[in-house]
């Protein structure tokens, strides 16, 4: 990463009461076409992390630059025009488009509110977003209520680029639809992020849409960043026994790929009383006494990768044998599945070596 | 075969929603019912249990439990086989809790409901709730208390304390968390290993029903359109609907593959 970055957030925290949603995180996001995944579990402050780079939740501590500017402290103009660089898609396109407004009266509003184009121009803007998302130009004339699930995201995703941001924050963007929808939204968001060299923010709680989409993937759990990387080395070999797990909890199509699942016991901690020590540890299969009272500094473990965990060589190295093709028997798998509750694999014969190649192709 | 859906026909006045012509679950056995919104997975499930005229649709055809025609019982007698003999799970558990209750007193009531004394159902309670790796003491919460994945255990605990024979679980971890979905796949799994409980698991997410499932029906605009062992519909699809619902399962180890 030689270049500036365009979204710099270093050490942001954000408080909702007692409860420290973000909690020191440190994060680059590079000029398009880029993208980085935020995953985790709910309560993990993915949300808050991407509501807070786009000023929708106030920051208590740390900074956030765009572009190099610190923008926590915009107002007025300056703010809006953040704004229009910066935008979001949310997961419930239902709640982000007004149900009494037609599609191209939705759009623009945008274009207007941020005086682009009003009148005849907009509606014609409008029509050649709507086309550029893959839906019919004449959808202007339509009501949300009279598109799907699916179109109705398009919308969306067309609305938040009518004002040509540099920045988009795509909260969930798929997981309100089925999966054909989800597929044909994921596509078009890999063509957009080329044709429009697109910088983005993708926030999930599933792995399964990161790896075509996201050159950098990081792990949120309770506020923290787990482990971050690049996203295909990091499934492929996860360093911190939170990823793992969460990635082995993903269902996938074909036996033959599912590795040992590592069930976690119990549900993410009360936020407002975190544990002393490691915050995962009372989940964590691996967990010893100095996770118990010593906090892990998030720290590099490999080329670009960086995890908060005392024990995370012993997981590279446990995962090292698991994507050679060994069976289920090999030493990492055993050591992880010893704990209670945990499920053997049926086989493990999982990825060849060569296939943990990193990021997708730009 | 303990279930069995024949010639099922579901209609809001002329418009057909479900036309099956065949669907079982034999004795423990976990069956995947899958396909897209409006497809008819969820107006099945209200079929079987009797509860289609709540949304103003009319049944025909014919739904047997061990032989006993359920679409001609009187709801009375229906409510004698709905929670007892077949229990539902659904997507969303905060809206089978009432809120405002305890969530004991709504476990307490499904299972009092059923003929259980005050003292057999605090047993019963007790007892389905250490089986589904819960505290006994979270009855005396209130729902807003207890995480999506609790709250879901929780109704598979209702289920398990009235021995239900047939369980039709709804997309039961579609709002749920990958890491609580996979304990709760799990603890249906174990419950049909240990109870001998028959499943019906309603689901768009084909990866979870190729996980879960011993055979699966694909449904679309109300029919099936293919059925048969998971593994080989799910590895040799024969209808394009469903190849085109394969293809549409995001994979992670595609990574950097592209």
């Amino acid at each position: 990463m030689t270049t500036e970055p365009l979204l710099d957030i270093a050490d942001l925290v954000v408080r909702f009461g007692p409860v420290r949603a973000v909690d020191g995180v440190s994060l680059q996001l590079p000029p398009g076409p880029y993208g980085l995944a935020l995953v985790g579990e709910s309560g993990s402050g993915k949300t808050t992390i991407g509501r807070a780079a786009l000023r929708l939740v106030t920051a208590v501590g740390g900074t956030i630059r765009f572009e190099g500017k610190i923008i926590t402290g915009l107002r007025g103009r300056a703010l809006k025009n953040y704004r229009r660089a910066a935008q979001i898609v949310f997961q419930d396109p239902d709640n982000s488009l007004d149900p009494r407004m037609r599609v191209g009266a939705s759009i623009a509003e945008a274009l207007a509110a941020h005086r682009i184009a009003t009148g005849r121009q907009a509606r014609d803007r409008a029509g050649a977003l709507l086309a550029e998302v893959g839906l019919d130009p004449a959808f202007v004339a339509r009501y949300p209520h009279q598109l799907s699930g699916g179109q109705r995201q398009r919308v969306a995703i067309a609305r938040a680029l009518s004002v040509q941001p540099r920045l988009l924050v795509l909260d969930e963007p798929t997981s309100a639809l089925d999966v054909r929808a989800q597929a044909a939204i994921l596509r078009l968001i890999g063509e957009l992020r080329t044709q429009r060299s697109l910088s983005y923010l993708l926030i999930t709680h599933n792995f399964g849409i990161v790896s075509e989409l996201c050159e950098q993937t990081a792990v949120l759990y309770l506020g923290r960043v787990a482990e971050s990387g690049p996203t295909g080395v990091l499934l492929d070999r996860p360093a911190h026994p939170y990823t793992r797990a969460l990635r082995s909890a993903v269902p996938e199509l074909g036996a033959h790929t599912r590795r040992a699942r590592v069930i976690l016991p119990g549900e993410p901690p009360d936020a407002t009383k975190p544990p002393p020590g490691c915050v995962f540890h009372p989940r964590c299969p691996l967990a010893i006494d100095r996770c118990r009272t010593e906090v892990p500094v998030l720290r590099a473990v490999g080329p670009g990768r960086m995890a908060a965990c005392h024990r995370a060589e012993e997981v590279l190295a446990e995962a090292a044998p698991a994507t050679s093709g060994t069976e289920a028997g090999a030493p990492g798998a055993a050591t992880l599945s010893a704990s209670p509750g945990a499920v053997p694999a049926s086989t493990a014969g999982d990825n060849p070596p060569g296939s943990t190649s990193a990021a997708p192709e730009r | 075969m303990r279930l069995a859906i024949r010639d099922l026909d579901v209609r809001f006045g002329d418009r057909q929603v479900v036309g099956i012509d065949e669907l079982s679950l034999d004795p423990g056995e976990i069956v995947g019912l899958a396909g897209e919104s409006g497809s008819g997975k969820s107006m099945t499930t209200l079929a079987v249990l009797g509860l289609t005229h709540t949304v103003g649709a009319t049944v025909r055809g014919s739904i047997t439990l061990d032989g006993t025609e359920l679409t001609s019982l009187s709801q009375r007698d229906l409510r004698e086989v709905r929670g007892r003999r077949i229990a539902a799970i659904f997507q969303s558990p905060s809206m089978s809790f009432n809120p405002v209750f305890r969530v004991g007193s709504v476990v307490h009531g499904a299972l009092r409901l059923h003929g259980m004394t005050r003292g057999q159902a605090a047993e019963a309670a007790s007892q389905a709730m250490r089986q589904v790796l819960l505290s006994p003491s979270l009855l005396d919460r209130y729902p807003l208390q207890l995480s999506g994945g609790q709250l879901q255990r929780v109704a598979i605990a209702i289920a398990l304390a009235l021995r239900a024979e047939v369980l039709l679980a709804d997309e039961p971890t579609s709002a749920l968390d990958v890491t609580v979905q996979a304990e709760v796949l799990e603890l249906i799994r174990d419950l049909r290993e240990r109870e001998g409980m028959s499943v019906l698991f309603i689901s768009h997410d084909l990866a979870v029903v190729a996980e879960l499932c011993d055979r699966v029906a694909i449904m679309r605009n109300g029919r099936i359109v293919e059925q048969g062992p998971a593994s080989t519909v799910l590895s040799a699809p024969k209808h394009s609907y469903t190849a085109d619902l394969l293809a549409a399962v995001p994979r992670i180890s595609s990574a950097g593959t592209t």
